[in-house]
């Protein structure tokens, strides 16, 4: 299989990846891991003009932690996320899923924004980004701007960016005191798209409360679902069983997934139950220092 | 475009479409066939290269990607007429069936060894299963990683 033709750049800085981008408008398609892209433009689904491919833009690969969030930048792999010890110090939630996206050799070549940018429905990242609060970093020749991720995205495989912008980083709020995560996926096999993956993030209180709750879910709706009914309902309130057997039974009922070939409606839905109960029980564990 | 990759140490100078893939070029423009079209989705891993030190599978790299890069592909593992270790352990311990997988499984295999030379079995099954045994025969595969890292240790 292969794609159909198009034109190709590589450039070795940000500034010229963003002129060149801004030249080619709607034409213009950034390649990063190319992972999910171009299996996507062999299968001709996809067919972009003109490649702007960031590999060399060596200064787009960090991973760093400042000013109260951890920083993924656009050519960080999942291989990198997954080992980095920032990432394991500052949160849970994206530590325990990295290990989760795909195979070790589509790790070692895709990337965490790449993957966010991408806003399929079954992938990993932005349920996790939706349960953590993270925001997406855009810039284009004429600036920048910083996006809430419930606002980046949209729909199935649609996120807000205009022609011309590209995804630099993605910034995650780090932890500030008592919090934890997980990410917990049921898979057929290694490398399959999730049956179900529920991303849970949780921050305590001075006396042991719930200061925030996130809930994200993977392969269970049109687009990643934050579960934000359930994130409401458990502020301020006393973690524990109970809690999360009732913000278990809100995403059991947000959700709307298929019947397909990775299992019924109904089996799914218990999942998402099951795993947002064991999500938030992980996730306590880790906030108390249990973990 | 012009490219040159560096495969198996040898420089490999074309002008290719930007769309070639990267397993085209070492199959087709490099003539090294060692390396295996599986499933052309990047499911199986049996086109699984070392790109500049990292397993990826070349069906889904371009090969315009990979200008002024180094690949190793199973031709490279042996040196001087010597087989590599996880080779020789995948002749001893019968690594292999059908053999389709095999360059790729003893391409990741080693990358697992280079940075962790005694692996526990979870961790060889974790490395190799981005990889697809048709045969389903991963226990000699394990068996062959893990007796090439006790030799190189």
């Amino acid at each position: 299989m292969y794609p159909s033709a198009f034109d190709y750049s590589a450039p070795g800085s940000l500034e010229e990846a963003l002129a060149t981008l801004a030249e080619l408008g709607d034409e213009g398609r950034v390649l990063a891991g190319g992972q999910s892209l171009i299996p996507m433009m062999k299968l001709r689904l996809a067919a972009p003009g003109h490649l702007v491919d960031i590999n060399r833009v060596d200064e787009l690969a960090h991973i760093s932690e400042s000013n109260g969030h951890l920083a993924v930048g656009a050519l960080a792999r999942h291989a990198d996320v997954a080992s980095s010890e920032a990432v394991s110090r500052h949160n849970h939630t994206v530590a325990s899923a990295a290990p989760w996206v795909s195979d070790p050799l589509v790790r070692n070549r895709g990337t965490l924004c790449g993957s966010v940018a991408h806003c399929d429905p079954e992938g990993d990242w932005n349920s996790v980004m939706l349960a953590v609060g993270a925001s997406v970093v855009a810039r284009s020749s004429s600036g920048e701007r910083v996006i809430p991720i419930t606002d980046f995205v949209v729909d199935f495989f649609t996120n807000s960016l205009d022609p011309g912008e590209m995804v630099t980083e993605v910034r995650i709020p780090a932890y500030q005191g008592p919090a934890g995560g997980a990410y917990l996926k049921l898979e057929r096999k290694v490398g399959d798209y999730a049956t179900v993956g529920v991303a849970t993030h949780l921050v305590l209180d001075g006396s042991g409360n719930v200061a925030e709750a996130g809930l994200g879910l993977t392969a269970v709706y049109g687009h990643n679902l934050k579960v934000t009914e359930a994130e409401e309902m458990m502020a301020g309130q006393t973690p524990g069983p109970e809690l999360f057997a009732e913000a278990a039974a809100i995403a059991a009922s947000a959700c709307d997934p298929d019947d397909n070939v990775r299992g019924p409606a109904e089996y799914k839905r218990a999942v998402v139950a099951e795993y947002t109960r064991r999500g938030f029980a992980q996730a306590l564990a880790l906030a108390r220092g249990e973990g | 475009m012009q490219i040159t990759v560096n495969i198996n140490g040898a420089g490999e100078t074309r002008d290719v479409e930007p769309r070639r893939l990267l397993v085209d070029f070492i199959r087709s423009d490099a003539g090294l066939t060692g390396t295996h079209i599986g499933c052309d989705t990047s499911s199986c891993g049996a086109c699984t290269v070392l790109l500049d030190g990292r397993p990826v599978k070349s069906c889904t790299v371009l090969a315009v990607q990979a200008d002024g890069s180094e690949v190793k592909t199973v031709e490279g593992l042996a040196e001087g007429g010597e087989l590599h270790p996880v080779q020789a352990a995948f002749k001893e311990h019968h690594g292999l069936q059908c053999g389709f997988c095999t360059p790729g499984m003893m391409l990741v295999g080693s990358a697992l060894l280079e940075g962790n030379p005694d692996p526990t079995d979870e961790e060889v099954r974790w490395a190799i299963s981005g990889n697809i045994c048709r045969c389903t025969g991963y226990m000699n595969i394990v068996t062959a990683i893990q007796a090439a890292g006790g030799e190189g240790s």
